[in-house]
């Protein structure tokens, strides 16, 4: 029991590495998800086969993998960042991809005559998206997009194998001074509860808010 | 048929689905102010037909001109081509997300950039003019089916096109809502509007439209007036159909 409360400031600091990683991770899968997505319904060509390989190539790439070639990989080509930075990027970029199948697969419930309708007004493919079929695809995405959201989290934890601070890799610390391994973990998992437990509770009244019936 | 002022022009239009030729060499030509019934056994290309005309459908060789312009590839262009004609959908295809003065509004305020007002006000026109008027706030779901695809005549109207393509518009109707759609039709027809009638309503054919076209297998196998077309159809094809729809 004081495990907690003898390192509360180490489990802090691991407890707010992982919010941020989740954060900044979870801001970039969506935005990226949202990008590849409209390019695989694209009507030109080259985008669809860009999100197409996007989707394929970091959907079956083991996280651990992407991890390595992001940490190890890019500094070659001369991008050093921070790790914390290649984390967001690792975590994020590997996500968009389910992010994206998670779209495609609400703007494909979307009626296909809602998209005829608007473009035979003269709406563009952009409009068309953004004014017609997201809006409608939106409703059926959320459930999906937050659990999406809390394997992200989950996720978050190889960051700790490469240094970046977070809740996970506290227990190494915490083991080296001799604090019974049990209740160490279990004080790990209450933080992860807490995070994910958060994201369900934001993703429900979204669909409180916005996913009703028509 | 000599068109004096032609507004949609088809010349040699071709479109497969795999294996099957579902417009084959059409030439079709549809004056300004016209109104154009295409009737014909289903199966037989009239929605393709009608689709081509906007580009929902791409066609493999051919020429489409609307106005005086070649039909574009993807992009602004095609958009821009688009706004210029209407298009009336059996399944009305109202914006389920939209109340129906936005359904009316939407593409005014994003490809006529009009302020909102504006638009709004053009709306409540038109919702007037097809009687609906008291309806604006509701959604599409809370209307009947007449009412929906009355609702979507407006939305048409409201880009100010020049022509109006309708594909069976009356179809998904129960009996009794058909007339007031057809109602709205006939009244466009009197003012002027270019309609391209996709139906198996007759009496409209014989009411309001100029030319009667029958398609059959992907052709265009007759283009004539009501009066001659119903009275005296020239082919056998025509002659089978007719006699099949108009005995009950
Ligand atoms: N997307 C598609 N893919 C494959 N075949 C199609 C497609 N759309 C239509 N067809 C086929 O093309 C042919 C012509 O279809 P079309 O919808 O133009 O006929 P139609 O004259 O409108 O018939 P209906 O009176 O039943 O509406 C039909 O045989 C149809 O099965
Ligand atoms: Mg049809």
């Amino acid at each position: 029991m004081d495990v907690l409360t003898d390192n509360f400031s180490l489990y802090g600091e691991g407890f707010l590495g992982t919010v941020e990683l989740t954060v900044y991770a979870s801001a970039l899968a969506l935005v990226l998800g949202f990008v590849m997505a409209s390019f695989r319904v694209a009507p030109v060509g080259s985008f669809r086969v860009f999100g197409t390989v996007w989707v394929t190539v970091l959907r079956n790439t083991p996280l651990t993998l992407l991890f390595f070639a992001v940490m190890l990989g890019l500094p070659r080509f001369g991008l050093v960042l921070p790790f914390e930075v290649f984390a967001v990027l690792a975590l994020g970029c590997y996500t968009s991809a389910f992010i994206c199948e998670v779209l495609r697969s609400g703007i494909n419930t979307v009626p296909r005559g809602q998209g005829e309708a608007a473009r035979s007004l003269g709406m563009t493919f952009t409009q068309t998206l953004g004014a017609v079929v997201l809006p409608q695809a939106f409703r059926t995405v959320i459930p999906p997009i937050g659990s999406t959201l809390i394997a992200l989290a989950k996720n978050s934890a190889i960051a700790g194998a490469f240094s970046v601070t977070e809740l996970l890799g506290t227990y190494k610390t915490l083991s080296e001074l001799g604090y019974n391994i049990v209740w160490t973990f279990v004080w790990i998992a209450v933080g992860y509860l807490i995070i994910t437990l958060t994201i369900s509770a934001i993703f429900h009244v979204l669909e409180k808010r916005w996913g009703v019936a028509r | 048929m000599a068109v004096v002022d032609p507004l949609i022009e088809l010349r040699g239009v071709n479109k497969h689905y795999g294996a099957l030729h579902v417009l084959q060499d059409v030439d079709l030509t549809v004056g300004r102010g016209e109104v154009v019934v295409v009737i014909g056994p289903s199966g037989s290309g009239k929605s393709t037909l009608c689709r081509a005309m906007n580009r929902l459908e791409r066609v493999e060789s051919g020429e489409i001109v609307i106005d005086g312009q070649p039909l574009p590839d993807e992009g602004k262009a095609l958009a821009r081509l688009r706004a210029e004609v209407g298009m009336v959908f059996q399944s009305f295809n109202l914006f389920a997300h939209k109340t129906v003065l936005a359904n009316v509004s939407l593409a005014q305020i994003k490809v006529r950039k009009r302020k909102r007002e504006e638009a709004d006000g053009r709306s409540r026109e038109l919702l007037d003019r097809v009687g609906l008027a008291a309806h604006a706030e509701k959604y599409p779901a809370q209307l009947s089916g007449g009412q929906q695809q009355r609702v979507a005549i407006a939305r048409a109207l409201a880009m100010d096109p020049k022509a109006l393509l309708f594909d069976e518009p009356t179809s998904a109707l129960d009996p009794e809502m058909i007339n007031e759609v057809l109602e709205v039709m006939q009244q466009l027809a009197r003012d002027g509007m270019t309609m391209v009638v996709v139906t198996h309503e007759m009496g409209f054919a014989r009411s309001a439209a100029n030319r009667v076209v029958f398609m059959a297998d992907g052709r265009i196998v007759e283009d004539r007036t009501p009066e001659e077309f119903f009275t005296s159809p020239r082919s056998e094809r025509a002659k089978d159909f007719l006699s099949k729809i108009l005995k009950h």
